[in-house]
């Protein structure tokens, strides 16, 4: 996993509430064995119209805004499936941070997994940012994990909150499996004391 | 301490937990599916790891699959690649695998419960959202993006912190024509898509006692779509003899010996819940989606809302957005909507029980003219049962599609799709946009209001079907 440290890029609007992963990546796009390759289907429906060509009003379609990396959103983002190729399709486009008011569970836990940093920050300061983030060439956004801090175009400063353990797994790039991997005396131990304690559970060897 | 059933069942599991209140939890079956694993093996190959206990895994195919004809293999070849990756990696990992052509195959969370591998008081997980519809048997189960299933093929554990805990409570008794489709879209219209965020919903009272299985299922399905990873459902007599017998269930003395442990599996008379939310089930109506998304969802009887009516401008601006791609108009009565295509399948209606609601309905009807109708059975079994009790004559006597098992038009990866316009009544679980092809239009229902939609050739309200 990419580690995610400091981040200054520009900064895309897009204040909807409720957006689901269908909108993020439709279904028929996770028809794919990779990871990468996604990011030009990334909200296929709100980027081009029914002959694909790009809608010009979607604000991935228009300059600056192409090359975002920052995305800031209204309630409830990622809500839906599990699908990873949400995250992975935000990635491929090149957005490494999301900034909304709340965020849908497995969303927000895939973003970790992939080096994307999900910021809760309230509706009002999220409406700001929104604002800030329609400058246009000048909609660039500083968010430092390090100090949890967001950094406005005018030099004020918004602190964020964030779990500390995904803290840590963000900043240093952790490969959560290897470290789980270390453990393998501990779950070994608790699988002998879960198998006596439930010999009910038995293997699915056909 | 009195404990909730999310304390017993999650305490059991833990491994480890750290300082900062992270668990390591142990999982005891992991359910794989063809379109959110190709990824997770690549990983374990790539870092040359193995899968822990493929004796606690099991694979399957469903959301690509077609439901026509299948014995000349699979046309698209997308499809095609992704479903021979999974045997690939299943073979090449030595994982337990329910392929195409077996009759056991069909959705992973209609085959999970019907095989017996989904179990009172385990850990579940596979990476697909809907997973909570295990919890409806007092599983701890939920979804889980790919990065995960690798960690859990990998190490057989998850890291997690635990979820705060919610009570719905449904008092009475359901009405006439008024199934667990209804209460569970009834329940989302209250609390909102992002009601359960971070919770697990358990459900209880006398409606949720009630219910079969089917239901219980149908209930703990949807609860993602309230936001919430889990649904619970503590396991009584009804649970019991549902797992009874099935094949990989405990046997014997050894199924005896769970259901004593099983019955302590409920939350404690003064157990504490953050939040708790109670209904009265007897106000509860056969329930349409007029929007898109399940919290956009009203009484049959009603009208469609006016955005004009919500006093937050950002609701209003949101409403007018679903009325638009719904095409639809402030006060159109919802059982005047004309619809082209009825769905009758999917995780959340995919049952025999399901089907046979539908039947009853279609008995001596015909599907309207102009309207295709599909019933997709959830699982080979359960296609089998139906044929065995006639259901698919009655069906397509009255004009009804009969497939093979898969999630089809729930999620529309295979050719089953609507097209751009099209109106369906779906007794699958998500209306959003372009969730059953691009520009379709998705009214989310139960099974018998499905059928009746059908023969009407409208939404309609079932209990004229009487
Ligand atoms: S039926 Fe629909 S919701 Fe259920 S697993 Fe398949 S695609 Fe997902």
């Amino acid at each position: 996993m990419p580690p995610f440290t400091s981040l200054t890029a520009i900064a895309a609007p897009l204040p909807l509430a409720n957006v689901d992963t269908d909108k993020i990546i439709p279904a028929r796009f996770l028809k794919t064995i990779a990871r990468t390759g996604l990011g030009v289907h990334l909200f296929d429906a709100l980027r081009y119209d029914e002959h694909g060509a790009e809608r010009p009003d979607f604000v991935l379609n228009r300059e600056p805004y192409r090359a975002a990396q920052i995305l800031i959103a209204h309630e409830n983002f990622g809500c839906g499936s599990s699908r990873e190729h949400a995250p992975w399709a935000l990635l491929d486009f090149g957005i490494r941070c999301i900034i909304a008011p709340d965020f849908a569970d497995i969303f927000h836990n895939n973003c970790f997994k992939n080096g994307i940093l999900p910021v809760r920050l309230s509706r009002a300061i999220c409406d700001a940012l929104i604002a800030d983030a329609s400058l246009g060439p000048n909609a660039r956004l500083t968010v430092d994990l390090e100090s949890q801090i967001v950094a406005r175009p005018n030099g004020e400063t918004v602190a964020f909150d964030i779990d500390p353990s995904r803290k840590r797994a963000l900043l240093l790039g952790l490969d959560e499996i290897g470290e789980t991997l270390q453990r393998a005396s501990a779950i070994a131990a608790f699988e002998g004391r879960h198998r006596a304690a439930s010999p009910w559970i038995p293997g699915l060897a056909s | 301490m009195a404990r909730t059933l999310f304390e017993k069942i999650w305490q059991a599991h833990v491994v480890e937990q750290m300082p900062d209140g992270t668990c390591l939890l142990y999982i005891d079956r992991h359910l794989v599916h063809e379109v959110t694993s190709p990824q997770a093996f690549e990983g374990l190959r790539v870092a040359g790891r193995q899968v822990r206990r493929p004796d606690a895994t099991i694979a399957v195919v469903d959301h690509n699959v077609p439901t026509s004809d299948r014995s000349q293999g699979i046309a698209e070849p997308d499809s095609r690649v992704q479903i021979e990756t999974l045997e690939r990696n299943v073979a090449e990992f030595g994982v337990p695998f329910l392929p195409l052509h077996d009759t056991r195959q069909g959705i992973v969370h209609i085959i999970g419960p019907e095989q017996g591998i989904s179990l009172p008081g385990t850990t579940i997980v596979c990476g697909d959202s809907h997973t909570s519809t295990h919890g409806a048997l007092g599983a701890l189960a939920f979804g889980i993006g790919t990065s995960e299933v690798e960690h859990v093929l990998a190490t057989q554990t998850l890291l997690q912190k635990p979820a705060k805990n919610l009570l719905v409570r449904v008092d009475g008794r359901l009405s006439p024509g008024v199934t667990a489709k209804d209460l569970v879209l009834a329940i989302i219209g209250r609390i909102g898509t992002a009601g359960g965020t971070g919770h697990v919903i358990e459900y209880a009272g006398e409606a949720i006692e009630a219910l079969d299985m089917a239901g219980r299922f149908t209930v703990c399905n949807m609860s993602i779509e309230a936001g919430a990873r889990a649904g619970l459902i503590a396991p009584d007599e009804t649970t019991f003899a549902y797992v009874r017998g099935r094949p990989f269930a405990p046997q014997g003395e050894a199924f005896e010996a769970a259901v004593q442990h099983w019955r302590s599996l409920r939350s404690d008379p003064d157990a504490v819940f953050d939040k708790t939310i109670v209904l009265d089930a007897a106000t509860v109506a056969p329930m349409v989606t007029w929007g898109t998304n399940p919290e956009a969802v009203l009484p049959i009887h009603e009208t469609v809302p006016d955005p004009r009516d919500a006093e937050d401008p950002a609701r209003r601006q949101a409403m007018q957005r679903m009325l638009d791609y719904m095409a639809l108009t402030p006060g159109q009565a919802l059982a005047q909507v004309p619809i082209d295509v009825v769905f009758i399948g999917s995780c959340t209606n995919g049952r025999i029980e399901d089907i046979r609601e539908a039947a009853r309905v279609a008995r001596g009807r015909r599907v309207a003219p102009g309207v295709r109708a599909l019933v997709v059975p959830g699982s080979g079994l359960v296609k089998r049962q139906a044929e065995a009790e006639g259901l698919d004559r009655i069906l397509t006597e009255a004009g009804f599609e009969w497939r093979e098992p898969g999630c089809s038009m729930c999620i529309a990866m295979n050719p089953d799709r609507l097209a751009p316009g099209q109106r369906c009544a779906s007794t699958s679980n998500r209306n959003f946009e372009g969730r059953q092809g691009p520009g379709g239009r998705t009214h989310l229902c139960s099974p018998a209001m499905a059928a009746a939609a059908a023969v009407a050739g409208r939404l309609a309200d079932v209990r004229e079907f009487a």
